[in-house]
């Protein structure tokens, strides 16, 4: 036994946890679930639900003089305290003994259910919590199934509104202060807190503050009722009937691992997962929300040539013949490719192959660089900036070169534009609509119809993260994997089926088959890549590249486990 | 002490071994430093600056002191658990927010021997090592606050507080820090968050033990205020003489706050354990008001179990086991607790058999619903719907399931909290249930059982606030 394990006795069965282990985790270990509401790896343990109260024994102490005997196992006896303790804040040590299941533990359970229900308005039925509700859940694990309750229940606020994104039903709320804690020791946001006393605590939002930071909607996630509610999600959906599916967040260079839920088609929220090599448990609203775009009016659903009164939809067999046919009239020189870095690696390899193929050598993708925030949202607020620097084979900063494909354009030294994934009149890529209409061709490959769609001869209709898969590298150089959540509206495509094909229709040859196979065609040719696969990425990423970036709230969380303050 | 007299009718009864309360309602004195010095005010603060720290703490540990405020936890060992190790700043603090109801010591030595409690401080925080102490004042005692402030102010001109003290290395500052009107407050690590700034809300133990991890997460010692006091005294009888006060393991003197239905209630400073609750009724208090009979008394301030007239004891007297009365209860930590209840903070209540017991636990029941701070479920969901019960109870307006519902509700609360709110609001329901069974019952109706019932009305039907 190395020094600094103990032996724990959970439920009869004896294991062995690191000293200083939570009994709650020294549980979660063993396959034990210790109901709780207060407690949250994530941060501090204020210990106040009482849900997780269960029976603990230690050795008793010998009398003097007095040598406790121990079993075949080398095990002291267990003396079993008549008092409950919370199992979130005290930690194992050398025999302890727990007990989930004894009738101590079941009593205390029953009566701190009935407790939380007294006052609660059993509005499940309107309650958009209902279907995740940790209230319902341990009720019907550790509750009795009635109340004896007979009183008038304290009444209070509802439907307060307490920032732009969250929503507040206090009747609802059951003082766990999760809510409280996170936004005074994560977001540095301080604004909520309990007003009153007694059984009319009430949470509020401090006088003349708001719950308007950018992290507010994290709050909705640990809310364990339906205290704490999304404006943007409340009453869409039953959550039952959400399809949930695990990808990243493209908002920026972070990644933040995610989880998407859709009904029908249509994404209705999204919300982070955990990864504690990226995001924590957390992630920011402006990401989480940024997914209202792909069910926008403005979607381009077929594929579009430029006449001489305006643009008309054709097959895609014309229109990527046609945009070959263009791309091929010109002499290499004459011909910029500006891909996105919001694109997977997969687009950005066929985009690397058509450059190759064309013989392009103006290639770049726009720069979108804002200011990190300290916590989660990274300077570079492209998703994939260092994958098309990696598959793209930039030798310069990613973006550099767009101020010199502008000037060539302006010089008539470059006569066609290829334009993918990006709107070239954006703030970001700086080109204005006079500048395009300098262009002797102009194509655009772009998931939402913009002005620069506006002045291509070619409208490719392609497909927003939230429709492809494909991998990504993140700002500290971590592999990670999009999926698919919803399917393309009408005809559009993936970007990196578009690519094949408009490759397929210049050189003729046999494109891949799938995203996995354009990524193994890339980890052949690009050395960063080599002996991976798409399909073989963990679900949590890998490292790709050593950076030696590290994430600001990360190395807080881990200051702070450090100092046993909280779990991780 | 023979040179002492006091105000005409506020006389110590005979039975008093006045220490603490020398100087309480004492003829021509007055909360002023001269005054105090004029007594042999600070000499021992200038004998605890010349001497080990540990040595002082010596003596705390051989008195035998335990806490007053309630828990009659040793004084001199609670001093010892700050780590050996520790390096951070170590503070002490004064727990002066008396707030358990019929306790009323506190505010009289903060009002008319301020001093006395600045010495025993100034003492405490040399032995503890504490170079800042505070002293954490109720919000209803603004008085106090501001006698205590001219206080810290004239010592510290005199020397005997600030840099230097008495002509040693010893610095000192001290403050006085109001609270805003909680009982929680009366808490240790409760009040160290109010001092923080914070909402009162006990901290979790372990591991917030104040000691190791206490005001700004470093050791803090939390002692009552007559338990301060009496460090000043045991330093000046030294440990040993002191510990002959008293009964042992209950050594000392002190004061009982006695209120309720007896002929003078008030204050008495006794050698613990040498008077018996009878001689505290019958003797101290002059005995119940003409033509009433007794019928029960909380002994340790209104979170103790109550103690019913006719109940019976057993108690160990020597080696043998004898079964006594109520009234042969000799008033000391052992003996309460031996009987069932606690010696608490020593505020006695007696209730005579004109109260209506209902009346008497819904009373308590108010209290702490009114002053539940709220942080964790049972205490804060439970002392309210005890409340409500019990109105309904006053008000005629509950069945005897709701007796048994009461009972299973504090049954939930007790041993379940952050802190002993969850018992000192569980314990008068408990204690009065098992003890009143048959009276609370009388005041329910069987054909109300499962009907629906409203608060406001129960209120309204039985005069009671909310």
């Amino acid at each position: 036994m190395a020094d600094d394990l103990v032996n724990v006795q959970i439920d009869g069965t004896w294991h062995q946890f690191p000293k200083g282990t939570r009994m709650i985790e020294a549980c979660r270990q063993a396959g034990v679930e210790v109901p709780h509401y207060c407690y949250h790896p994530k941060l501090s343990s204020p210990g106040n639900c009482r849900m997780c109260l269960v029976e603990m024994g230690m050795p008793p102490r010998p009398k003097p003089g007095e040598e406790l005997t121990r079993d075949e196992d080398g095990r002291l006896p267990i003396q079993w305290m008549p008092r409950p303790v919370i199992a979130c804040a005290n930690t194992v040590s050398e025999n302890l003994g727990i007990r989930t299941e004894s009738a101590l533990t079941k009593s205390c359970r029953e009566g701190v259910m009935e407790l939380l229900l007294i006052n609660h308005p059993l509005d499940c039925p309107i309650c958009d919590q209902a279907g995740e509700c940790r209230l319902q859940e341990f009720s019907v694990e550790h509750g009795t199934g009635g109340s004896r309750f007979r009183e008038d229940k304290v009444k209070k606020p509802k439907n307060v509104d307490i920032g732009p994104r969250v929503r507040l039903d206090d009747e609802r709320c059951i003082m766990c202060s999760r809510c409280i804690r996170f936004t005074a020791e994560v977001a540095d946001d301080p604004v909520l807190g309990f007003t009153e006393r007694g059984s009319h605590t009430t949470l509020a939002v401090h006088p003349g503050r708001r719950l308007e930071n950018n992290y507010s909607l994290n709050t909705v996630d640990i809310c364990p009722v339906g205290a704490l509610t999304s404006t943007d999600f409340r009453f869409q959906m039953r959550v039952w009937f959400l399809k949930e599916i695990e990808s990243i967040c493209t908002g920026c260079g972070r990644g933040c691992n995610t989880e998407v839920s859709s009904r029908e088609g249509s994404i209705l929220r999204q919300t982070p997962r955990e990864n504690n090599e990226v995001n924590s448990t957390w992630m920011c609203d402006r990401g989480r929300l940024d997914f209202h775009y792909v069910n926008s009016e403005a979607r381009l659903t077929q594929p579009l040539l430029k006449g001489s009164e305006g643009h008309r939809a054709v097959s895609w067999k014309i229109a990527v013949k046609t945009l070959a046919d263009n791309l091929a009239g010109f002499e290499s020189s004459k011909i910029a490719i500006i891909a996105s870095a919001r694109l997977t690696n997969e687009d950005l390899y066929l985009v690397r192959r058509l450059a190759q193929q064309l013989g392009v050598k103006e290639l770049d993708v726009i720069a979108r660089l804002g200011e990190d925030d300290g916590y989660l949202v990274a300077a570079d607020r492209n998703p994939n900036s260092r994958g098309a620097a990696l598959v793209l084979g930039l030798d310069s900063e990613p973006g550099s070169r767009v101020c010199g494909i502008r000037r060539d354009i302006e010089s008539g030294k470059i006569a066609a534009l290829l334009a993918i994934g990006e709107d070239l009149t954006s703030p970001e890529a700086g080109f204005s609509p006079a500048l395009l209409s300098q262009l002797e061709f102009l194509g655009q490959i772009h998931h939402t119809a913009n002005s620069t769609a506006d002045a291509a001869a070619v409208v490719l209709p392609g497909a927003t993260s939230f429709e492809k898969s494909g991998s990504m590298v993140n700002v500290t150089g971590r592999l990670q994997r999009l999926a698919p959540v919803v399917p393309l509206p009408g005809e559009a495509r993936e970007d990196w089926v578009i690519l094949r094909d408009l490759l397929q229709a210049l050189d003729g040859g046999n494109g891949a088959g799938s995203s996995d196979e354009v990524f193994s065609l890339l980890a052949q040719e690009v050395s960063a890549f080599e002996g991976r696969t798409l399909a073989g990425i963990s679900p949590l990423g890998e490292v790709l590249l050593e950076t030696g970036e590290t994430v600001p709230l990360l190395e807080r969380e881990k200051e702070r486990i450090a100092k046993g303050e909280i779990v991780g | 002490m023979s040179n002492v007299t006091y105000i005409s009718g506020k006389e110590p009864h005979s039975r008093e071994h006045r220490l603490i309360f020398r100087n309480i309602d004492r003829k021509g004195y007055d909360p002023g430093l001269k005054c105090y010095l004029k007594d042999g005010g600070y000499e021992q603060l200038k004998k605890a600056v010349t001497m080990e720290p540990k040595a002082i703490t010596d003596e705390v540990k051989a008195a035998g002191l335990r806490g007053r405020g309630g828990a009659g936890f040793p004084t001199g060992l609670k001093w010892t658990f700050i780590p050996p190790t520790n390096t951070k700043p170590v503070y002490l603090i004064c727990n002066a927010d008396e707030s358990e109801p019929g306790t009323f010591k506190d505010r009289y030595i903060m009002h008319q021997d301020p001093h006395q409690l600045l010495e025993g401080m100034a003492i405490a925080c040399y032995a503890v090592g504490a170079k800042l102490a505070y002293i954490y004042v109720r919000e209803e005692f603004p008085h106090a606050a501001r006698i205590l402030e001219e206080a810290i102010a004239e010592a510290t001109k005199a020397g005997f507080l600030g840099k230097g003290i008495c002509g040693s290395t010893f610095d000192l500052e001290l403050y006085v820090h109001r609270g805003a009107g909680a009982y929680i407050c009366g808490e240790e690590t409760g009040l160290i968050e109010s001092l923080e700034g914070k909402r009162p809300y006990p901290r979790i133990k372990p591991p917030f033990f104040p000691a190791v991890l206490g005001l700004y997460m470093s050791p803090t010692i939390v002692n009552n205020v007559e338990s301060l006091c009496h460090v000043k005294h045991i330093l000046a009888m030294g440990g040993a003489e002191y510990a002959k006060l008293g009964t042992p393991n209950n050594t000392g003197t002190r004061i009982l706050c006695v209120s309720g239905d007896v002929q003078k209630p008030g204050y008495f400073e006794v050698q613990v354990g040498k008077v018996t609750l009878g001689e505290v009724i019958q003797d101290l208090c002059g005995g119940l008001k003409p033509g009433r009979k007794l019928q029960a008394v909380i002994p340790g301030g209104s979170s103790a179990k109550v103690l019913r007239a006719d109940e019976r004891f057993k108690l160990k007297r020597g080696d043998e086991m004898v079964e006594i009365g109520l009234e042969d209860i000799p008033m000391d930590f052992d003996s309460l607790a031996a009987c069932g209840s606690m010696a608490g903070s020593g505020g006695v209540i007696i209730i005579d058999d004109s109260r209506k017991i209902s009346w008497v636990l819904n009373n308590i029941n108010s209290f702490y619903a009114h002053e539940s701070c709220g942080q964790c479920t049972p205490c804060r969901e439970g002392s309210l719907w005890m409340k409500k019960i019990s109105d309904r109870i006053v008000a005629g307006k509950a069945s005897p399931d709701d007796v048994a519902t009461l009972e299973s509700v504090a049954n939930n609360i007790e041993g379940k909290t952050i802190c002993a709110f969850g018992e000192a609001c569980s314990w008068p329901t408990q204690s009065f249930i098992r003890k009143f069974r048959e009276e609370l019952v009388a005041d329910t109706r069987e054909e109300l059982a499962g009907v629906p019932v409203n608060h406001e009305t129960t209120l309204a039907a039985a005069n009671l606030k909310n």
